[in-house]
């Protein structure tokens, strides 16, 4: 009944696959907790600042009602927030806590297989909610285009790489509170200086150039683009997503590599 | 073909090393007892053996299969039960069952799955998350996945241990179920009774090594003899006859409140005190001999 003496490959879709029904089979059991707080959290940013500061201090911004320029950077303050903390508690709780991963190892699943099963499963997941505030912001006058059919598969592709950050930072911390200072460290400037409520070429040099680094800021400027109108440099936008997520998912798996296997 | 063969395998965490130089073959279709104290590197032996841990030297081979370079394959026709419950508390019995027939690649997920359900019995229980299960269920559970692919190697990491008598009665008759059925059975323990029920063959680690095998009743004639003296008194009484039976060639070992004369059979007439308990010689006397550990 099972794969016998057949030579097994890396990268088994059957593997990934595997791995993947368990997150769904467990998905199941809380999706209506996660789903609210993914669409409540941007909506309460769009509302807050969109409505907020729209209303009292900035009009627009590049032609832009506040509030539409506001809804589509908030795209990418919800994929960062469905992926990089789900996969770096998620995968710590699983790797310490639940010893999850110790029963899946022993099964023919390989940590290659494992971390990216992990990485395309909070990517899908992020990809879908990152679309959320995209669809509120139509209730504030944004109007639908066709570029927009682009933003789910570009938020699974940035949420990918910070799947990967997540898991490889969870790789890492030797405790779970370890985890405050990436927040502090990483997650939290990366959201500031993304572009989502202000643009960043107001911002002094230096922050501008961390800026440009930020796949954030990428993704921000692809459901701008997406939204509004493409432009040629975007092509580069989607290289520099897609190269952060295979970056990540190679130290990712690097990092898992020498925390499952002694 | 052995299922299992190690050779010369060493692994080393640091400074300490848990397996020094073992060699350790399981012939298919039997039940072996790796029987030894905490610390023993039972449990390392159980992670080289899923790829889990890498060898610093030696040779692995399972089912054929050389580690760690082709443990993937070896893995596919091997269940392992953990020492720990790492089941998916929130999530159904059933739905636990078939994301591991899946991992397994098993074709016929369901027919699967009713197969474990029906081995574990838990059939009626099959919709309820694990949380809702008891202690015994989830124990049986846990087992259940592990043979969810039908493997014709299984490997028990301490299946029994913190359990009540109970639970670990219900554990030992599905062992005993899966022995019936031919199945390979490599089963690490540090407890006595478990090992003497259930093993066709015991072996003694300690020290990251083995020390003796061989089947119960032959390891208590070789270490033991054929009966125990048991000793109760007040401590000063049990070190002076501790002493005389040690100087007369005895082997002795602590037995909580009591010592143990060993081999007492062999003891000149008046050695042993009128009031001792004579038993059978165990494999608990064996266990303690050769590890210099309390048995459990």
């Amino acid at each position: 009944m099972s794969a016998g003496a057949r030579t097994m490959r890396r990268l088994e879709p059957a593997a990934i696959a595997g791995v993947m029904s368990r997150e769904a089979a467990n998905f199941r059991t809380y999706w209506k907790g996660t789903t609210f707080s993914s669409v409540l959290e941007p909506i309460v940013y769009l509302l807050a600042f969109g409505l907020g500061l729209g209303a009292t201090l900035v009009d627009e911004v590049d032609g832009v009602p506040y509030i539409q320029f506001v809804g589509t950077g908030m795209v990418a303050t919800a994929v960062i927030f469905s992926s990089a903390l789900p996969a770096m508690f998620g995968t710590f709780v699983k790797h310490r806590f639940q010893n999850t991963y110790e029963a899946i190892l022993a099964a023919p699943v390989d940590v290659e297989e494992l971390v990216t099963a992990e990485m395309l499963w909070i990517g899908l997941r992020a990809g879908f909610y990152g679309c959320f505030p995209l669809l509120v912001t139509f209730a504030f006058g944004l109007d639908p285009a066709w570029g927009m059919l682009l933003v789910p598969f570009f938020a699974f592709v940035t949420a990918l790489g910070f799947a990967g950050f997540g898991v490889a930072m969870a790789a890492t911390v030797a405790k779970i509170d370890q985890f405050n200072y990436v927040t502090a460290l990483c997650i939290t400037p990366l959201f500031l200086i993304a572009g989502t409520f202000f643009p960043i070429d107001g911002l002094p040099q230096g922050v501008q150039v961390v800026a440009q680094v930020n796949p954030l800021h990428q993704l921000v400027e692809l459901v701008r683009g997406g939204a509004f109108g493409y432009e040629a440099v975007d092509l580069a936008r989607f290289a520099f997503l897609l190269a952060f997520a295979l970056l990540t998912w190679r130290v990712a798996v690097s990092r898992m590599s020498k925390r499952l296997i002694d | 073909m052995a299922a299992i063969e190690l050779s010369g395998v060493v692994k080393r965490f640091g400074p300490i090393t848990a397996v020094d130089r073992l060699d350790l073959e399981v012939p298919e279709g039997i039940c072996l007892g790796l029987l030894g104290p905490n610390g023993a590197g039972k449990s390392t032996t159980m992670r080289l053996l899923t790829g889990q841990a890498l060898p610093d030297a030696g040779e692995l081979r399972v089912l054929g299969h050389e580690l760690p370079a082709d443990s993937k394959a070896a893995r596919a026709k091997m269940g392992v039960v953990p020492q720990l419950d790492n089941l998916d508390v929130d999530v159904t019995v059933e739905d636990n069952l078939a994301v591991y027939a899946r991992l397994y690649r098993v074709k016929d997920v369901g027919a699967a799955v009713d197969a474990a359900l029906d081995l574990a019995r838990l059939r009626d229980r099959r919709r309820d998350a694990v949380d809702e299960l008891s202690g015994g269920m989830r124990r049986r559970l846990l087992l259940a996945r592990g043979l969810v692919h039908e493997p014709r190697l299984v490997l028990l990491d301490e299946p029994t241990v913190g359990l009540d008598p109970q639970i670990r009665t219900e554990l030992w008759t599905l062992i005993g179920e899966l022995k019936a059925r031919g199945t390979t059975i490599l089963m690490s323990t540090h407890y006595i009774e478990e090992a003497e029920r259930l093993a066709d063959e015991v072996a003694v680690m300690t020290k990251g090594t083995i020390i003796s095998r061989g089947h119960p009743a032959e390891l208590i004639a070789e270490h033991a003899g054929r009966q125990t003296a048991e000793i109760y008194a007040p401590p000063q009484r049990l070190t002076e006859l501790r002493t005389e039976a040690e100087a007369a060639g005895l082997r002795v070992r602590p037995a909580g409140p009591a010592i143990a004369i060993v081999g007492s059979e062999r003891a000149r007439d008046g050695a042993i005190p009128d009031d001792a308990v004579i038993r059978a010689a165990t494999l608990e006397d064996v266990f303690v001999l050769l590890t210099g550990e309390e048995a459990e």
